[in-house]
């Protein structure tokens, strides 16, 4: 009995990881209606600049201000990729952004290695690392849950209750009478990304203490990520913290009690392509109905 | 008429046999010049390896200015490969195929060595001293062209093994390996250490991939398995991580750390000196950090040779060491082929060393070959965390292949 309750508290903290970065995937997907592959890699290189600007090799600054520093400046970042790659092909066919999202993705990866070198680092954490439980889960993974809930709530207050989110979701969702009724497509597009950015810089500062900070940190993250926004609905925040939680603990579970640790990895991916064919809209998505 | 007839006879003679002497030698070498090739990651993501090619590079840089081997420069030409085994293959057709080195010698990876080495064994080019610890290498009977250097996976795991026979027989061993030819090479020297005893000892076994982002799982059921001794193989990051989840779990058995991630800068310091007490690592090179070593006359010569030869390296990168020592060992080989630069001569010198001690390795450490035996390195010692470094203990440990108890 204490293995399943171990296993299934750090499943939950595994989860809260995903949970961050579904969040992000969730938070693109409503801006510009397309996964973005490169969601991972924009959040492992955000977090390297917080990294850089709290650490004594860097520029030293405090915790939080580094915090806030990051995020200010992933949004800048975001909304910039939009506005200089993204905006001059919005035309294109889906495979030319799928193209520049993979481009991306390798840029950041080298980029973060070229600049920062491969070596794993340390990443600190306002929470701590002492016991919360004795035994079963530390301060921060506890902080980590409750940042990634405060988060949820922003994000789901941002869309529901503003004006700019209710635009962000009609630009989203149908370009073309959004822009009818006067909302400005290309902006919206551009603050999504800058959002999205932003997120994620926050999901990579909560999952850099526990998995040390290293290019590849994000890697089959956001497998895992994308896996949550999957099964929770890729237009529901809520749903996608709720996948997030359901695949760290499920995969704990079944890797522990059923297939055993070698096949984990493929739990994930049984698990998109169940929820796909079973559910395609998620737990908590609403059903897109386009007219073709 | 005689004598014209007897001088033409021997001029010819003469003649025939410099050309036999001529196609003896390998390809790249004349009589001012040794050229050898070398494939290694300077860019991509194992781009921290290239010390290793950098130190070698320097340190043929002063053999040269010494006069070389045997009259002849060494012109060691050392190209990227990213460590992208497609991109290995390419590099290395074009230094065997259009520079014709004589042979390949410390190519750094396993994957990048693989892609090679059947290519490398068809062509009949030496592809010596390769820069990976798998124990693939040492496999004279199918792979007569190739030899490791470094002490191999699996005899890394045999030295735990007979540490723990002696000290504690009835470990319960929990082991945590990532799934794929290094994990299970460390497993497999383990299990063979440990001989008829491995089947009651090791009591849970847990894999990750390196996928996975963390693994806090596997080592929540290792620790459930009431294992008292926990052997970790897994990569620096997953090292760093196993340290600090130990800890958080309050779990403390004998940790076994593989040497892969036993760096104090990149692993230990990064997962804090605390967390990490009492675990055991293996060592079989001098650690430049340590100031045990400071008068020791290998160092003093090392440390000389960084200043002038290497300015830009990294003193406490344990990658310089290790570049610095395979290259003594090169030039050792060399040596002793004398002028019979043949392949196949070159390849039995590398074969035949007797009780060599490269400079740089731990005191007691020989390096031993033979026909039938193509693992170079394969002794231990065994080293514990105190503080803020390593503190060597007991003997040197023998872990050749098939010596298990």
């Amino acid at each position: 009995m204490d293995l399943f309750i171990e296993q299934t508290v750090s499943g939950l903290a595994t989860g809260a990881i995903y949970a961050c970065l579904a969040l992000a995937v969730v938070m693109i997907y409503q801006a510009i209606d397309h996964f973005n592959f490169a969601q991972g890699e924009m959040a492992m290189f955000s977090t390297y600049i917080a990294w850089y600007l709290m650490d004594d090799a860097g520029l030293g600054l405090p915790f939080w201000v580094a915090f806030v520093a990051c995020i200010v400046l992933s949004f800048i970042g975001g909304a910039a990729i939009e506005r200089i790659v993204f905006a001059p092909i919005s035309d294109a066919p889906v495979l030319s952004h799928i193209i520049v999202f993979i481009a991306l993705f390798s840029m950041f990866n080298s980029l973060a290695g070229f600049l920062f070198d491969f070596t794993p680092k340390n990443f600190e954490t306002p929470f701590g690392h002492t016991p919360f439980i004795d035994g079963v889960i530390s301060s921060h993974r506890v902080g980590m849950i409750a940042v990634t809930l405060i988060l949820l709530g922003l994000i789901y207050a941002f869309f529901r209750f503003t004006p700019i989110g209710l635009a962000m979701r009609a630009a989203a969702a149908s370009p073309e009478s959004a822009r009818l009724v006067g909302v400005r497509v290309g902006f919206m597009l551009a603050l999504g990304w800058g959002l999205a950015a932003s997120v994620g810089a926050v999901a990579g500062m909560l999952i850099a203490p526990i998995t040390f900070l290293t290019p590849d940190m994000m890697l089959g993250t956001l497998l895992y990520g994308f896996a949550g926004a999957v099964v929770g609905g890729l237009t529901s925040p809520l749903g996608a913290v709720i996948g997030g939680f359901m695949v760290g603990i499920l995969e704990n579970w079944m890797g522990t009690f059923v297939v055993g640790s070698q096949l984990k990895l493929t739990v994930a991916l049984v698990l998109i392509i169940v929820v796909l064919l079973v559910k395609p809209a998620g737990l908590l998505g609403r059903v897109v109905v386009k007219r073709v | 008429m005689k004598m014209l007839t007897t001088t033409m006879v021997s001029a010819v003679a003469l003649t025939l046999a410099i050309g036999a002497a001529e196609a003896r030698n390998a390809p790249g070498v004349t009589a001012k010049e040794i050229k050898i090739g070398n494939t290694n990651p300077y860019s991509g993501p194992a781009a921290a390896y290239s010390a290793i090619a950098k130190a070698i590079g320097a340190c043929f840089d002063m053999q040269n200015g010494e006069g070389g081997v045997n009259g002849r420069q060494i012109n060691f030409i050392s190209v990227d490969d990213g460590y992208s085994p497609p991109r290995t293959v390419e590099q290395t057709r074009k230094l065997v195929e259009r520079e014709k080195v004589a042979f390949l010698f410390q190519g750094l990876g396993t994957p990048t060595n693989s892609a090679v080495h059947t290519y490398m064994n068809k062509k009949k080019v030496p592809q010596l001293f390769v820069a990976t610890g798998a124990t693939k290498w040492g496999d004279p009977k199918n792979f007569p062209w190739t030899m490791g250097w470094q002490p191999n996976y699996q005899s890394e795991g045999i030295a735990y093994a007979r540490y723990l026979l002696e000290n504690n027989p009835d470990a319960k061993i929990g082991i945590l390996y990532q799934n794929d030819d290094y994990g299970k090479d460390y497993v497999h020297g383990l299990e063979n250490g440990l001989g008829a005893k491995a089947a009651s000892m090791i009591i849970a076994r847990e894999s990750f991939e390196v996928t996975d982002p963390t693994v806090d799982s596997p080592i929540v059921n290792l620790k459930n398995s009431g294992a008292d001794t926990f052997y970790n193989i897994s990569t620096p990051k997953f090292a760093a991580q196993a340290i600090a989840k130990n800890f958080e779990l309050n779990w403390a058995p004998l940790h076994l750390l593989n040497s892969v991630s036993n760096s104090i800068g990149s692993v230990v310091s990064k997962a804090g000196f605390e967390k990490g007490q009492g675990m055991i690592s293996a060592a079989y090179l001098m650690d430049p950090t340590d100031p045990e070593w400071k008068s020791h006359d290998e160092y003093k010569a090392w440390n000389a040779w960084m200043d002038e030869y290497y300015p830009d390296g990294d003193k406490a990168d344990s990658f310089t060491v290790l570049g610095y020592s395979a290259c003594k060992t090169m030039i050792h080989v060399l040596e002793n082929a004398g002028d019979d630069l043949s392949r196949e001569n070159i390849m039995a010198q590398a074969a035949s060393m007797k009780n060599y001690r490269a400079p740089m390795l731990l005191p007691g450490i020989k390096i031993n070959t033979s026909a039938s035996d193509f693992y170079p390195i394969e002794q231990w010692q065994l080293m514990r965390l105190k503080g803020e470094g390593w503190e060597r203990f007991g003997d040197i440990i023998d872990g050749a292949v098939g010596s298990g108890s």
